[in-house]
């Protein structure tokens, strides 16, 4: 789709996307109520967080319909950032077993 | 789709391409790589990309603290319920926020519709509903702090079990609370503006001295729907998890 500046869309598309983030909403909070555990729980909530975070995203910042220079400057970056949470994680997890071994509080 | 409006937009060479080809062409290109896009609204892109890191940066820190503490995390799910006359309800307070906030993602988002519609009058309105929600949200989130402060619960310590949850919880929800604050008080700003008809005489700005155009009200939601989106992730990572 060609733009003049400035996004404008069908209210249709928005009241699609709206009603779809209550329903995602609803069945994350669903997944604490319901009490899962375990990596049902885990999954459950990335794939509903993933989820929204897409749609907003996508929709209602009009990321789907910009041109790619404008798309890509925003969501290559923070690739990084997956990089540096697996940083942390191993970091941690070495903190934790020497936490386990001095102060044998395990 | 639409026609070009040559009144705003640079001049437009007619062959942009799309995709891959489009993304190579518009970073070669001279003098503008964001085709189409006000310069506003980039650089709200630009804020936007650097707050996600600072977000995420809060994020990592408070998984590293959860990860690597030999304490048991405290029972969030129990912490935050509350109860109505019965049985406490886990997490209930935290679940109105969220639905508050995405309801007001939606009326932003039919504001900047009706504003390049130049309809004011529901424009003002959908905005001030908006800053509505917002407020209400930090009134919850007012609540929610003066709770888990009677119950003890200190940046450096909490009675629950590990003390780095009172650190990472102030700091996460005390951060998206004050950009939550700040969008408030823009809301209602750019509310006034649009009232005023700012953006139908291209008033100049007070601060910014650029023209007024229906295009702030959608930077305006660019940042309301960050807020969001960032609430998404600690929704997900600090009260489910």
């Amino acid at each position: 789709m060609a733009h003049a500046e400035g996004q404008q869309h069908p209210l249709g598309v928005y009241i699609k996307v709206w009603i779809l983030l209550f329903v995602f909403s609803a069945f994350s909070y669903m997944v604490d109520y319901l009490d899962f555990q375990g990596y049902l729980r885990w999954s459950l909530i990335l794939f509903f967080m993933f989820l929204k975070a897409g749609y907003i995203i996508a929709v209602f910042m009009h990321i789907k319909w910009e041109r790619w220079a404008l798309s890509a400057a925003i969501l290559v970056p923070p690739s990084v950032l997956l990089v540096f949470v697996g940083i942390m994680a191993i970091e941690s997890d070495y903190t934790f077993l020497t936490r386990i071994l001095y102060f044998g509080s395990g | 789709m639409s026609p070009q409006d040559s009144s705003t937009a640079v001049a437009q060479p007619a062959d942009l391409k799309p995709g891959l080809t489009g993304l190579t062409e518009d970073w070669a290109s001279d003098q503008r790589a964001f085709k189409n896009v006000p310069w506003g609204k980039a650089m709200m892109w630009i804020f936007l990309l650097s707050d996600t890191f600072i977000f995420t940066i809060f994020l990592i820190s408070y998984m590293t603290a959860r990860m690597s503490t030999a304490v048991d995390w405290p029972p969030v799910s129990e912490i935050f319920a509350l109860s109505f006359g019965g049985e406490p309800i886990p997490l209930i307070l935290i679940a109105i926020m969220t639905f508050i906030l995405i309801t007001s993602s939606g009326t932003m988002v039919l504001a900047v519709n009706y504003g390049y519609r130049k309809d004011r009058k529901k424009t003002v309105i959908l905005l001030l509903i908006t800053a509505l929600f917002g407020a209400s949200f930090v009134g919850m989130q007012a609540l929610e702090w003066t709770k888990l402060i009677s119950d003890g619960v200190r940046p450096w310590g909490s009675p629950f079990g590990a003390s780095q949850f009172g650190s990472a919880f102030f700091m996460i929800t005390g951060f998206h609370g004050f950009h939550v604050s700040v969008g408030v008080l823009f809301l209602i700003l750019i509310a006034r503006k649009v009232w005023r008809g700012d953006y139908d005489t291209e008033k100049r700005g007070f601060f910014t001295s650029r023209k007024g155009s229906y295009e702030h009200v959608e930077t305006m939601g660019l940042y309301w729907h960050f807020v969001d989106l960032v609430w998404v992730f600690i929704f997900a990572f600090f009260y489910l998890w």
